[in-house]
């Protein structure tokens, strides 16, 4: 008899746990950034043309040449692109060596933009398909990859650089420089 | 009328430019002309998740980057490249979270799992209880 009274109340409680788990989530929802699966992987092939007539194109062998790079997937269409500007510049101060993918630009709004919020690049390569972008696993703008000296992406930033994380990117690109 | 005045005006409100301006890619809106290619395309991209809209497929989403991804996929489509290459060649750069094909895996498995055991423990309990009756 007492065996079955415990069985009573099961489907009770299993009710009441599934209910915690509804809530709990709905106070936590999911990240909605992508992880680029690439981390680890070596760069794939690509030639870009130049995105702007002050810098040259980008192509895999630039990122090759044993000195690790940050990876900047921007556009000048893109708001948070421009926010992040001086922290890209403090970046380029301190020693980083940036180069660029402009996602569906065109020349001149390049030109305009780089005029306007500064120009932290050493390369600037034209991705109007997107093809490198879906290349690298990013899936929008902007982002900033830690290239190694031999090509291999060793770390993804997702979304605007904001001064706190400054330090964590120069520490990134100084662990693959060793 | 003042009211008006400004209700009007706020429809002339215009958003900042907060996509490109290039024209979408060759193959984001145009079909493929061999229909067979075309309806290989078309299924694909209807189970490839939109980066950029994260509910939506390709198919529906009409964001610059979807439209890149299916010229992308078209593009290999027409080259002779097999659909499900073209989704393993995405699942291996954004993950499984790119494809909404189901796809039993070492962490989906009990999900597949599940519904077979319960019916199994159903069908265990009604037959102890139709035969405790009889």
């Amino acid at each position: 008899m007492k065996r079955v009274r415990w069985t009573l109340w099961l489907p009770l409680a299993l009710f009441c746990a599934f209910c915690v788990l509804v809530s709990v989530q709905l106070f936590r929802p999911a990240g909605s950034e992508v992880q680029s699966a690439m981390i680890g992987k070596p760069l794939p092939q690509f030639d870009l043309r130049p995105a702007s007539t002050e810098r040259p194109g980008l192509k895999t062998a630039d990122l090759r040449d044993g000195q690790p790079k940050l990876l900047n997937i921007f556009a000048s269409w893109c708001v948070p692109c421009a926010a992040e500007a001086p922290q890209l510049a403090e970046l380029e101060r301190q020693g980083a060596n940036i180069v660029a993918v402009a996602v569906r630009d065109r020349p001149e709004d390049v030109a305009a933009f780089l005029a306007r919020y500064g120009n932290p690049y050493s390369r600037i390569g034209a991705d109007d398909l997107s093809e490198v972008q879906f290349a690298i696993g990013s899936s929008g703008v902007p982002e900033t990859f830690v290239v190694d000296g031999k090509g291999v992406i060793r770390y993804q930033h997702i979304g605007d650089i904001r001064a706190d994380s400054i330090p964590l990117l120069l520490e990134k690109l100084q662990e693959a420089g060793q | 009328m003042k009211r008006l005045l400004v209700l009007l005006l706020a429809l002339c409100a215009m958003p900042i430019a907060a996509q490109d301006t290039l024209p979408p890619a060759p193959y984001a809106y145009r079909q493929l002309d061999d229909p067979a290619q075309e309806a290989q395309a078309k299924a694909l991209m209807e189970t490839l998740r939109c980066l950029t809209c994260q509910g939506q497929s390709i198919a529906d989403s009409d964001a610059p980057m979807a439209g890149d991804m299916r010229h992308q996929v078209r593009t290999r489509i027409a080259a002779g490249e097999a659909p499900e290459h073209i989704r393993a060649w995405l699942i291996e750069r954004y993950g499984d979270y790119v494809s909404y094909k189901p796809h039993i895996g070492a962490s989906t498995w009990p999900l597949f799992a599940l519904p077979v055991v319960l019916l199994l423990v159903i069908a265990a309990i009604l037959r102890r209880r139709f035969r405790g009756r009889s």
